[in-house]
């Protein structure tokens, strides 16, 4: 598992305080940068390979 | 009372004139102890001037990243090792994000392009989009796409645009330390052009790039020669690779003095939370500065960030007893 945030692996106290605020911008299952769609209620993050993500 | 503070309830509260810039960095470098009298006399002048209604507005991103420019703050750019990719929104995706604006009771909906200029399929884009969304939802309709040609601010005009945001970001001394890839000049001349138009000018900026209080002063003074129908004020929220990715935010106190002198700078204006003050002024932060000269905000999310929960500010403006401006008073 990668951090959604940063990318790299595991999980990181200030990329979980930081994501608070912001949408995922990495593919959790592969790392891949995920196009990211924010909307004034929400935001989908669309990873290739592993499909849309949504909050 | 501080002597500028005297001198400010006189010629801004009584006279409704704005500070010049030496009185405006007097303000800036009030200590903390002068801080509630300055935001009481910020929140009269809004009060007389303005009036308690709040305007609240929505905003979206129609293509995000990949921007040509270099704005150091910007997580859009493409010239940055940003983790934020290329990508355009669609017409019904638009609509529906409308819908969503006007249902929070918003009378704004801006379009948010992350471009240096507008190109014909971005123009035929917002075309379609602003149609799209005056059939089937009662909101105004802003835009932000960058600096435009004569030519582009008059087919915005025409498709019923009715204000047009372009910042400065910075003041005029400061800018080359924020953008390299065009002038303060290039978005002056924007600016003077949508003016010209009749479409109402948006124009503000962004607090804590590193700018001194002199030129923070430089800049309220500025925006105020410029006299903007409305003033976004934004608090710099350090983005991942970008140049400005390691900067300080703007401590709480500070964020406050500087939406009291803004206010005292242009006592007319409408004077907007924009982005970063969920993690420079948090929950009390936000109240006080709405209590000390702010008279709208942007809720719920950002182009490329997350904001509290429209539900969560407009309780706010309950509990403060500040109506939402409405649609019919926008008219």
């Amino acid at each position: 598992m990668y951090c959604d945030r940063c990318g790299e692996p595991g999980t990181h106290p200030e990329c979980t305080a930081a994501r608070e605020l912001e949408p995922p911008r990495y593919c959790p299952d592969c790392r891949r940068r995920m196009k990211v769609q924010v909307v004034p209620t929400g935001w989908t993050a669309t990873c290739v390979e592993h499909g849309d993500r949504h909050g | 009372m501080p002597e500028i503070l005297d001198h400010a309830r006189t010629r801004v509260l009584d006279d409704g004139a704005g500070l010049d810039e030496a009185g405006i960095l007097e303000v800036l470098r009030l200590p903390d102890e002068d801080l509630p009298e300055l935001l009481q006399l910020a929140h009269d002048v809004r009060m007389k001037w303005c009036g308690p209604e709040v305007e609240v507005e929505g905003i979206v991103s129609l293509k995000t990243g990949g921007c040509p420019e270099d704005c150091h703050f910007c997580s859009q750019s493409g010239l940055f090792a940003s983790p934020v990719r290329a990508v355009w929104l669609d017409i019904p995706s638009l609509v529906e994000a409308a819908k969503q604006t006007a249902a929070t009771g918003a009378t704004e909906f801006c379009i948010v392009a992350a471009v240096r200029g507008p190109d014909k399929r971005l123009m035929d884009q917002m075309r379609a989009g602003v149609r799209a969304i005056r059939e089937a939802v009662d909101i105004q309709v802003a835009a932000s796409l960058g600096m435009l040609t004569k030519e582009q601010v008059d087919e915005l005009a025409e498709m019923g645009v009715h204000r047009y945001n372009h910042n400065l970001e910075t003041c005029r001394s400061y800018f080359p330390n924020v953008v390299t890839t065009h002038s303060w000049e290039e978005r002056w001349s924007t600016l003077t052009m949508v003016r010209e138009s009749g479409m109402e000018v948006c124009c503000g900026g962004i607090l804590g790039m590193g700018e001194t209080l002199e030129q923070r002063a430089e800049f309220a003074a500025q925006l105020a020669e410029l006299d903007p129908h409305e003033v976004p004020l934004n608090f710099l929220t350090p983005r991942p690779g970008t140049p400005f990715g390691d900067r300080p935010v703007v401590e709480g106190r500070d964020a406050l003095r500087a939406i009291a002198a803004f206010r005292l700078a242009m006592p007319r204006t409408i004077l907007r939370y924009a982005g970063g003050r969920e993690i420079t002024l948090g929950d009390l932060g936000t109240r006080d500065g709405l209590l000390g000269g702010i008279n709208a905000m942007i809720v719920g999310n950002y182009l490329t960030t997350l904001g509290r929960p429209a539900t969560a500010d407009l309780e706010l403006l309950k509990d403060l007893k500040m109506p939402v401006k409405s649609l019919s008073a926008t008219f």
